[in-house]
């Protein structure tokens, strides 16, 4: 019966989000890294994240405590053009994984709190679309960095 | 008897040759492997301001192969990127890089002054300069390119961002257009082309 199979769904995803409400943990993060950029220009972050369960899973946005505000942002290309907008979620497929990586998917990290220099540590809690969270350590990069540097 | 006579003709005929197709190699066009704008674009002209706060020209860049490229320090991802790349490109050409200059022209001078710009570019090369200038100055440069950028709509924190044009545009010592990088491009192809247009031109 469809209606009966559709509630049975609804419920086992109400469970599911029960369990996942507090920690993330069929995602695992990796090659999370920071580009820091001089004085109070806002920085982008960059993180891999596998999704290591049987269901789709998305990133809704992010905080931490040493910037004001983050933001889920995408850069893309067209025309010649470079251009940046706002992302309301980005789904990391179940058995799947997502990258953020330059010129494309990136956290954008508004106003430092106190300077953050190459070589610290920041911590970065993930924000998924069940209410889980994931706290993150993000390696800050200087500018001209192009990569994790892992 | 003059058995040389009929031959100097022919002589002269070889030395013309000779000259022409000289000439020829010398106008022979390098084999450039982006996409050649040779002719295809006006020369580097603009009057605007450096990250130092002086008031230079193109003519100030005569004698370097200056890469152009219209960014803006908020810009947290597709900027730094491509000045990373060009740092690369730069550490690539060895002492040769001394002979470059990237000019990295600001669309947004209402946050971009010198001084930000100054700590944007010194963050990636030492052949980094900011310009920045008059906004009706800044959109003449970008019109002579045939660039363009827009100003998004604000996010109600005062906020906004810009799309802008992601080539970078290469000119030899001599302020002629050459090539046109995209993100596209390969990183191999920019430094086959610089080694051409830096050996090349006339030493500074």
């Amino acid at each position: 019966m469809k209606p009966r199979s559709m509630t049975l769904l609804l419920a086992g995803l109400l469970l599911a989000g029960g369990v996942h409400a507090t920690a993330a943990e069929h995602i695992h993060a990796s090659h999370a890294w920071i580009r820091v950029l001089p004085g109070s220009l806002p920085a982008s972050a960059y993180v891999t994240l596998e999704n290591g369960s049987d269901q789709a899973v998305a990133l809704s946005g992010a905080s931490s405590t040493a910037y004001t505000e983050v933001m889920l942002h995408h850069s893309s290309t067209a025309g010649g053009m470079s251009r940046m907008t706002m992302v309301d979620s980005l789904e990391v497929p179940a058995h799947g994984k997502t990258v953020l990586a330059p010129a494309g998917y990136h956290l954008m990290l508004m106003q430092a709190r106190k300077p953050v220099k190459p070589g610290d540590t920041i911590s970065v809690l993930l924000k998924f679309t069940d209410g889980s969270t994931l706290a993150t350590d993000f390696i800050a990069r200087p500018a001209n960095a192009v990569d994790a540097g892992l | 008897m003059k058995p040389r006579c009929p031959l100097r003709p022919a002589l002269l005929l070889l030395l013309v040759a000779g000259l022409l197709l000289g000439g020829c190699q010398r106008v022979q066009p390098l084999p450039l492997r982006l996409t050649n704008v040779t002719g295809h674009m006006p020369t580097l002209a603009f009057t605007l301001t450096d990250d130092q706060g002086k008031t230079v020209s193109a003519s100030d860049f005569r004698g370097k192969v200056v890469l152009l490229y219209f960014g803006y320090t908020h810009c947290p991802d597709v900027c730094p990127l491509t000045l990373a790349h060009l740092h690369v490109v730069m550490q690539r050409l060895g002492k040769l890089a001394d002979g470059t200059r990237i000019l990295f022209v600001s669309v947004d001078p209402a946050r971009d002054t010198p001084a930000v710009l100054h700590a944007y570019v010194n963050a990636f090369d030492p052949r980094v300069v900011g310009l920045t200038g008059a906004a009706s100055d800044i959109e003449a440069l970008v019109k002579r390119y045939r660039a363009s950028f827009t100003r998004e709509p604000s996010t109600g924190d005062g906020n906004y961002e810009v799309s802008h044009s992601s080539a970078i545009y290469v000119f030899d010592r001599d302020g002629n257009p050459r090539v046109l990088a995209t993100p596209a491009d390969s990183q191999d192809d920019l430094v086959h082309d610089l080694h051409l247009l830096l050996d090349t031109g006339v030493a500074p």
